[in-house]
């Protein structure tokens, strides 16, 4: 809400001050959808499952966060959070970061418990039937997102609330910079990671399973830890995208799982589906994209319909599919008889 | 066929006939003759069904039957030709907006033009609707699903697998959009508009020929009532479209998609042009989804863009896993199971609701389950509507129970229904031995 009445306000004078603000809208919304996209790429290098479930699991990481922090309690629990800031006060930076990881953490939970109960019995499987899973995995845990929690849109209790930032006549909302901040964090951890004996080990896991296993490589734990990682990360994302300028209004609702499910599908395809930077890459595509479109095409929202933008990124992702069949970064696959 | 040996075939016309054995012939007959005098209200047959869903059984069971003929349409892109498509939804959709554009009735001068409003003509909120009579309106929803269809097979030649699959997700949100974008032929995004009545015309008469929205008498003595009228309109359509899958398995066509499911590239070298048959897959089954789709807005009566979401497409490709993707029976299992599943938990647990005050285990159990949201009463499933929030309604817990069965029965069944059906099946004839 903030966002629009931002832009489409008087208070913008010059069309420099418009495109600065829009660039970097779509920078920091393409970190949030490259956070997210990361979150499927990681679950599909490891374990070559495409992770329907990484928008629930993520969305379930924000709400466990805005339980955490807004209502100070635990989800179904009669206990008050022994962590969140007093009544009537938001949560200081270090403590709102700390409420962060927590969620991560718990997102890295529950997907290892979902991992475990029903990825791992298919392993093997073809890979529509491991999708279709998670498929499944997300229709179920959907109701406990929008239903059992109750309140349609939550706060997440962010310090900086709506404050900005004004640049040559541009106005840039502070969680812009926290969203980009929050990728360049996550995608550098994932590059070290990799580096690291483990990364390494989910790399060759990534290559070929059962060379990895010859060479003692417990391929197992690599799932659990990818999936673990991929849902940290779609947290994140998620959490970021509930802050307050970002399309839906600043708050985890309903709108922001139907984002972070599905409007993520364009990113990871266009970057990709095994590519760790395609993610990245394709996060800032997609949400350029999509942004300038919903700036530069106003004037023709009355032919292209009303909220026109949201599908800006499945055009795109057709049309980039039509020439390039395994996206910009994917590796194509090699087709044998 | 050979004596003694039922199993052996002697011919080829044996091995592709639709039904192998006399007694499986017979017990489809069986089975028609049951589903007529059940739905025709004649006391034992239809005992089972109203026992499971209640008096109002056809209901459901009419849409099932309309849903059974979008599920054979996708069971032949997905389990005959191996093409994976979430788009069902929006196939079915084009069906239905084709029937109610053609058929509804409506503003046809001034709102049939798209973008009316930016030329200069008139406002959108009026509906366009051609008034045509059914014979077109059905079989042109199929046909412009279909003509949708061939558009969107070249990207399942450029685009395999789960890439394919993702596509059609982004077909699915790029009809939703159509139809908030077109609200002069999709109406209301939230609440839709009126669908054509199933009524049989010559052209635009006052009274139809035949219809089948109204109690009557059928050859001077049925009595039929409009739900029966309905329910064996589509049940009639959905034989016609289960014999014309069957026919297409057993067809060069068929023969020809299913090595393209087996492995394409193969298929390509002995001389099947991948292309044209992915296209004609595509084709036939976005006709079925079209028809299907028509056929359900039509008896549904009033229907909005969001019901052709990308949770359809799930509930397909659920009922596709689940009965067992490949065969038509396991297909029209599945349906059953799927559709019926709602209503069948929601009868449960009003039934279950009324146990409550009962002692011995049902009343316990009853009393674990369910509460009615007053002070000191625990239990998962609400019972009382009114409240939102943790106890939930047993609405939002049978997407719960829909996403798990999804789980289960690829983890434990991958063959779904039929492949119960088929073990069970051994099994008798086994037995004594264990096979």
């Amino acid at each position: 809400m903030i966002a629009v009445s931002l832009l489409g306000s008087p208070i913008l004078a010059s069309a420099g001050a418009t495109f600065i603000q829009t660039l970097t809208k779509s920078i920091a919304l393409g970190c949030v959808y490259a956070l997210v996209a990361l979150g499927f790429v990681l679950v599909f290098k490891a374990s070559q499952v495409l992770n329907f479930a990484t928008g629930g699991i993520a969305m379930a990481g924000a709400i466990f966060m805005s339980i955490l922090i807004a209502d100070r309690g635990f989800p179904f629990l009669p206990f008050t959070n022994p962590l969140a800031p007093a009544v009537g006060e938001t949560a200081s930076v270090p403590l709102w970061m700390l409420h962060v990881a927590i969620a991560m953490m718990f997102a890295a939970l529950l997907a290892v418990v979902l991992e475990r109960v029903a990825i791992r019995p298919l392993v093997g499987q073809p890979l529509f039937a491991l999708a279709v899973v998670t498929l499944g995995l997300e229709v179920a845990i959907t109701p406990f997102n929008r239903d059992a929690t109750a309140v349609s849109s939550r706060s997440l209790g962010v310090p900086w609330k709506t404050n900005s930032w004004e640049v040559a006549g541009a106005i840039i909302p502070k969680s812009y910079l926290a969203a980009a901040v929050a990728a360049a964090i996550g995608f550098a951890a994932i590059l070290l990671f990799y580096r690291s004996r483990l990364g390494v080990a989910m790399r060759a896991v990534a290559f070929d399973q059962e060379a990895a296993m010859a060479q003692g490589i417990n391929v197992g734990r690599v799932f659990s830890i990818s999936w673990a990682l991929g849902a940290s990360v779609a947290a994140l994302g998620a959490i970021m995208f509930g802050m307050a300028p970002f399309p839906p209004g600043g708050a985890v609702s309903q709108e922001v799982h139907t984002i972070l499910a599905f409007r993520v599908l364009p990113v990871i395809i266009l970057g990709g589906l095994d590519s760790v930077m395609g993610a990245l890459y394709g996060g800032l595509i997609i949400a350029s994209f999509e942004v300038f479109a919903g700036e530069y095409l106003s004037g023709y929202s009355n032919i292209l319909g009303p909220g026109y933008s949201t599908i800006v990124p499945y055009v795109v992702m057709l049309i980039v599919l039509l020439v390039k069949p395994y996206g910009l970064f994917g590796t194509a696959e090699i087709r044998r008889v | 066929m050979a004596v003694g040996r039922p199993l052996l075939r002697t011919s080829y016309d044996e091995d592709a006939s639709i039904f192998p054995s006399t007694f499986q012939k017979s017990m489809v007959g069986f089975a028609l003759f049951w589903m007529l005098l059940a739905c025709l209200g004649v006391s034992p047959f239809d005992a089972p069904f109203t026992a499971l869903l209640g008096a109002t059984w056809l209901n459901p069971m009419t849409k099932t039957l309309a849903f059974a003929i979008v599920a054979l349409g996708l069971n032949i892109l997905v389990g005959m030709t191996g093409q994976v498509s979430l788009g069902h939804a929006f196939f079915m959709g084009t069906g239905a907006y084709a029937a109610v554009v053609l058929g509804g009735d409506g503003d046809t001068a001034k709102a049939c033009v798209p973008f009316h409003e930016q030329l200069g003509i008139l406002d959108r909120t009026q509906d366009c609707g051609l008034g045509l009579p059914i014979w077109i309106w059905l079989p042109m929803a199929g046909v412009v699903a279909s003509l949708i269809g061939i558009l969107v097979a070249p990207a399942a030649v450029k685009v395999r697998g789960l890439y394919l699959a993702i596509v059609t997700v982004g077909l699915v949100f790029i009809g939703l959009h159509l139809g908030r974008m077109l609200p002069e032929y999709a109406g209301d995004f939230e609440s839709g508009r009126r669908w054509p009545k199933l009524e049989f015309r010559f052209w635009k008469e006052e009274t139809p020929l035949v219809d089948f929205t109204s109690n009557g008498k059928w050859f001077g003595f049925l009595e039929v009532t409009e739900e029966q009228k309905q329910f064996l309109l589509i049940f009639v359509i959905l034989l016609f479209f289960i014999v014309l899958a069957k026919n297409l398995a057993r067809s060069r066509t068929g023969r020809a998609l299913q090595a393209i499911r087996d492995r394409d590239v193969a298929a390509e070298v002995m001389g099947v042009p991948e292309f044209q048959y992915k296209r004609t897959a595509f084709a036939i089954s976005s006709f079925y989804a079209g028809i299907g789709g028509a056929l359900f807005a039509s008896y549904t009566g009033r229907v909005s863009p969001i019901d052709f979401g990308l949770l359809l497409s799930v509930d397909f490709i659920a009922i596709l896993l689940i009965g067992g993707a490949g065969t038509i029976a396991g297909t029209l299992m599945g349906t059953a199971f799927v559709e019926l599943l709602p209503d069948l938990v929601e009868r449960f647990t009003g039934w279950l609701s009324g146990k409550t005050v009962s002692n011995g285990p049902i009343g316990w159990f009853a009393n674990i389950l369910l509460t009615d949201g007053t002070a000191g009463n625990f239990g998962p499933i609400s019972t009382s509507a009114t409240a939102p929030g943790w106890p939930m309604s047993t609405f939002q817990w049978n997407f719960v129970i829909f996403g798990l069965l999804i789980v289960i029965f690829l983890i434990f069944e991958p063959l779904g229904l039929y492949g119960i059906w088929l073990k069970f099946k051994s099994y008798w004839k086994g037995w004594p031995f264990s096979y």
